[in-house]
């Protein structure tokens, strides 16, 4: 199992880069999430993505729907992937320490 | 991934010349992007899968166990007593060849072991070596091998870029099912701990919370409800969407991605406004939460074990029968294993529409319908009041999802539904619909990151027929029923075919539908502007 390591970050991830263990996140693990993600600098519109990510986990075990999520962040999908380049699951989720939704999706 | 991202011209650069080695000499090198990902450890110890362990496919060393070749050739020998089939086609095959140009993976790679003959033939040289009297005299001149290492490994690869949607089987003189080859393969590396993780999560989120994206029942609700909200917005109606309601006439299971993720969602929206127009009793689970069955991409035992949710809750909440949604392999599970591995469903009633009163013979023994043949019958019956006008700023094209197509024989419905529904319809060439689908090049569970490139040449076929009806009659949306369709359709377009998106039919029907007490639609289910959108763009003319 590869480790992630970044300034002080030191994490367990799977082989995509996701956490092992998202309930060691924080806002540190984030940031240094988002550098594999091609983000450099998570601005208030990347945190105001991933603590609503965050929340919903937090709530409900998984991420919300993508619909939801544009709605609730009032972010349109499009943007969502301007801030997250590949995405709201694979971008904006593992910065967010979630796991990788699996199935039809 | 993105790094070493190839064009779509490089990717369609395909050399069908005869590679430089023998095929009986296993050669498998696993590159980033044609293979997916080893089964998680405590997923698979979750689903009490044999030899559960930390294992990736490229690891030098596979770890496994010590008689793991006894395993495997003691799982044959069990497989080939119990499933008449298997020994039928380890058999059977002629090596004619007619199948060899059909695969979309061998069309997308070039690479002949995903000929389905030869892919076939991995398997059957080891059942000539170990089960057949002129294998094991013979030996190679027979076309035998003895089971190593690599040929372990070429099974992995292989059968694992196989989406089992059959294609192939319809051009066999014989009928071969390489579909069913696939699935005993699968099963004989599960034996010795060898299975991949887009499969084996699903099973364990689906066994443990009732589908496979591992939704609980306050998840699930929060998302049912938001649809309907959102509804309420788009329409002006309010509708209902009961869940675990004991009593209802109609239990209603749709693929866990319907109320996840997009462009799925979209159907969703459909189906609510379509069952509230019509006035269903009907009731959503959140056991049964999961019309998909990554079971059937594993084992018959993963199948039978997921599948049993269905009936168990149908009895539970005291329904007459159940309804199905817009799910591909789901079909292939409940329309020919379900009521053998798991009925007889005797607590059921035959299928009746309580709109039309049209009897669904078809559904007999599994007491489960599909959607499009339950609204195909209300529009038949002049049940539902329909504006296709409102879905003229999509010019659509149908994908025939590979199980609903060539296991279940859904042909019709589909195409009647949408000519109901949208004005601008077009096919794509004959040779890639019907039963002659070409897959999306990711079904069987390899709809993965890790695999995309083999997903994207896998699908190329199916892109490059949407292509042709893009480019000739400005082709906007592919319309699908199948939930890994809608997933993993949008980025294989996006890739060959920009400006081609993905949608599902009930979207289109929630788009027609015009329900009582609605607000003037301004825009479809996406938010799309209507008006403005059928301006824009020109009109085309029906074929």
């Amino acid at each position: 199992m590869p480790t992630f390591t970044h300034g002080d970050v030191s994490i367990e991830v799977d082989e995509d880069g996701f956490m092992e263990d998202p309930e060691l996140w924080n806002d540190e693990i984030a940031k240094a999430l988002a550098t594999t993600e091609g983000v450099d600098e998570l601005t208030e519109e990347h945190w105001k993505l991933v603590h609503y990510l965050r929340d919903y986990y937090l709530k409900f075990g998984i991420a919300p729907m993508i619909r939801k999520l544009c709605k609730e962040t009032g972010f349109p999908l499009k943007k969502v992937y301007e801030l997250f380049p590949s995405g709201p699951a694979k971008g904006a989720c593992k910065v967010a320490g979630l796991s990788k939704p699996t199935g039809c999706v | 991934m993105a790094e070493e991202k190839k064009t779509p011209e490089q990717l369609a650069q395909v050399q069908y010349t005869r590679p430089g080695y023998k095929w009986m000499d296993p050669k498998v090198e696993f590159k980033k992007g044609s293979y997916n990902y080893g089964a998680v450890k405590e997923n698979a110890e979750y689903m009490s899968l044999p030899y559960p362990r930390k294992w990736q496919p490229f690891d030098a060393d596979w770890n496994l166990p010590d008689n793991w070749q006894e395993i495997i050739f003691e799982g044959m020998r069990e497989r080939l007593d119990r499933f008449r089939s298997f020994r039928v086609f380890m058999d059977i095959c002629v090596r004619c060849g007619a199948c060899a140009d059909k695969c979309h993976y061998y069309i997308g790679s070039g690479d002949p072991k995903n000929m389905p003959v030869l892919r076939a033939e991995l398997l059957r040289s080891v059942y000539r070596n170990n089960f057949t009297a002129f294998g094991k005299v013979l030996g190679k001149i027979a076309g035998s091998r003895p089971l190593t290492i690599d040929v372990l490994k070429e099974w992995f690869f292989y059968f694992y870029q196989c989406t089992e949607c059959r294609r192939c089987s319809v051009f066999c003189p014989y009928g071969i099912d390489t579909a069913e080859i696939t699935m005993m393969a699968r099963e004989l590396l599960n034996l010795v701990g060898i299975n991949i993780d887009w499969i084996v999560t699903p099973l364990a989120n689906c066994f443990r919370t009732g589908n496979h994206l591992g939704i609980q029942p306050h998840g699930f609700k929060d998302s049912i409800d938001f649809a309907v909200d959102e509804l309420e917005e788009l329409t002006g109606v309010r509708v209902e969407a009961p869940i675990n309601k004991k009593g209802a006439e109609i239990l209603f299971v749709a693929p866990s991605a319907d109320y996840f993720a997009s462009p799925h969602y979209y159907t969703l929206l459909g189906y609510l406004a379509l069952f509230h127009e019509i006035g269903l009793d009907y009731t959503w689970s959140s056991y049964a939460s999961e019309g998909g069955n990554f079971g059937l991409f594993h084992s018959a035992e993963a199948m039978k074990r997921l599948n049993s949710k269905i009936y168990m809750e149908s009895k539970r909440l005291g329904v007459k029968w159940i309804l199905g949604g817009e799910c591909g392999h789901m079909w292939r599970v409940l329309h020919q294993y379900m009521d053998t591995i798991n009925g007889p469903a005797n607590h059921l009633e035959e299928p009746v529409s309580p709109i039309t009163g049209t009897r669904f013979d078809n559904a007999k023994s599994t007491k489960m319908v599909h959607i499009m043949e339950f609204t195909s019958d209300l529009i038949k019956n002049n049940k539902l009041k329909l504006d296709p006008s409102r879905n003229d700023h999509w010019n659509v094209t149908f994908h025939d999802s590979c199980n609903p197509a060539r296991a279940m024989g859904l042909l019709e419905e589909p195409r009647y539904v949408i000519k109901n529904v949208c004005n601008h319809f077009h096919e794509m060439p004959e040779n890639t619909i019907r039963e002659q689908t070409f897959c999306c090049g990711s079904g069987a569970g390899l709809g993965t990151d890790e695999n995309l490139e083999m997903r994207l040449r896998g699908g190329f076929p199916r892109a490059n027929a949407c292509k042709y009806v893009h480019d000739r009659f400005g082709v906007n949306i592919l319309l699908c029923i199948c939930a890994i369709d809608k997933a993993t359709l949008p980025p294989l377009l996006e890739y060959w075919v920009p400006g081609v998106e993905v949608g599902g039919i009930h979207e289109m029907i929630g788009n027609a539908l015009i329900m009582k007490g609605e607000n003037e639609r301004a825009t479809d289910l996406r938010g799309t502007p209507i008006k403005e959108v059928a301006e824009g763009k020109e009109v085309t003319e029906d074929v």
